[in-house]
């Protein structure tokens, strides 16, 4: 009986009292903050598009990215790699969100266990990011130095590796901001500080971060990787 | 409302499974779709498959934001102050790319110099090497 009347009285969210968005403080300021980061990747990526758009020509990525380590130089599998970077942080991202659940479940030994497999994934992106950016920095790809020719065959402008070191280096300085931050998570839980708190909404606002930064892969992976 | 709350993370277990999979579904169709589009000549084709692969990028992006960082069950009006200000990009990449193609021909329409250079065939980076070892033999020689 008493749930009906509850249901017929509309919701008042906005009389004050409570969050008329039912989230904590913390957590809107981190959308908020993501809602600026994106911002930032996308005109990033806008102005990757219109240097791409108002050049002709343009290097073929299949060319550029088909090695992978421990491969001969005149190795020729594109997409391969860059795949399994693509799968180690989607699972990670995965392992985060069991954390979060775990958290709200308050099983400590469930969230030290996913949040280490994070770590673990993020520092598996990061490694097989630095062999890469390594491997073209050998090939003398750099900042304002471009080896690769266009896909056409003809002389290729240094657009492609300004813009590839530019946003894929500001993408792996948020992972790697990312695994500090689980890092910091992770001490926290084992150091039993979220369960003096009574919650683990810490380990959410994290988790925010760690699918943001999951997210953009997946723009940059199919900007510069796939088309 | 301790067993809702419980209820509610059995649900949540069997999501996270089921949006693994569709991720990993996705990006497996973007892959092949990579490999499929690898040394085709038909540029239209090119250019619809590179939308489908747009397309299949913002359906991950959906399914991310929705359910790995839970938007889909936050509050209605939270959902709006995050998705309405992302709209504008809409705008600017219709904007943006247009003027970009536009800067093109006009330089290819006005800086003639600049068009026969960007038409001009270079060697493989292998023959070139080739070429300057030979070089270098002459000269020891």
């Amino acid at each position: 009986m008493s749930t009906t009347t509850a249901a017929a009285v509309p919701e008042k969210l906005w009389s004050g009292g409570k969050s008329p968005f039912k989230v904590e403080y913390g957590k809107l300021m981190m959308w908020y903050f993501l809602m600026s980061d994106a911002f930032t990747f996308g005109a990033f990526l806008i102005a990757y598009g219109t240097t791409r758009f108002a050049t002709n020509g343009w290097p073929n990525p299949n060319e550029v990215f088909r090695s992978y380590p421990l491969a001969g130089e005149n190795s020729h599998a594109p997409l391969v790699f860059v795949s399994i970077m693509t799968f180690i942080l989607i699972i990670s991202s995965v392992t985060m969100v069991l954390a979060v659940q775990a958290g709200q479940q308050m099983k400590k030994n469930a969230v030290v266990i996913n949040l280490l497999l994070t770590i673990l994934g993020g520092l598996a992106f990061l490694s097989c990011q630095a062999w890469e950016w390594n491997h073209l920095f050998h090939e003398g790809a750099w900042w304002g130095r471009n080896p690769f020719m266009n896909a056409d065959g003809t002389q290729s402008t240094t657009g492609f590796t300004n813009f590839f070191f530019t946003i894929t280096g500001f993408h792996g300085f948020h992972v790697f901001s990312g695994v500090i931050i689980n890092i910091v998570m992770l001490i926290m839980t084992l150091t039993d500080k979220f369960e003096k708190r009574g919650h683990y909404l810490m380990i959410e606002k994290a988790g925010l971060y760690w699918h943001f930064v999951d997210l953009v892969w997946v723009f940059v992976f199919t900007c510069f990787y796939l088309i | 409302m301790e067993h809702t709350a419980v209820a509610h993370h059995h649900d949540g277990k069997k999501e996270v499974i089921r949006v693994t999979i569709i991720l990993t579904i996705l990006t497996i169709i973007e892959l092949a779709l990579g490999f499929a589009m690898m040394g085709m000549e038909n540029q239209h084709l090119r250019l619809t498959i590179k939308g489908i692969i747009i397309i299949l990028m913002l359906s991950k992006a959906f399914y991310i934001v929705g359910y790995f960082m839970h938007l889909k069950h936050e509050v209605k009006n939270l959902i709006m102050t995050i998705v309405v200000p992302l709209l504008i990009f809409i705008w600017f990449i219709f904007a943006f790319l247009y003027d970009g193609n536009s800067f093109k021909n006009l330089k290819n329409t006005y800086d003639p110099y600049k068009k026969e250079l960007s038409t001009k065939k270079v060697e493989k980076k292998s023959e070139v090497k080739e070429i300057k070892t030979e070089e270098i033999k002459k000269a020891v020689d």
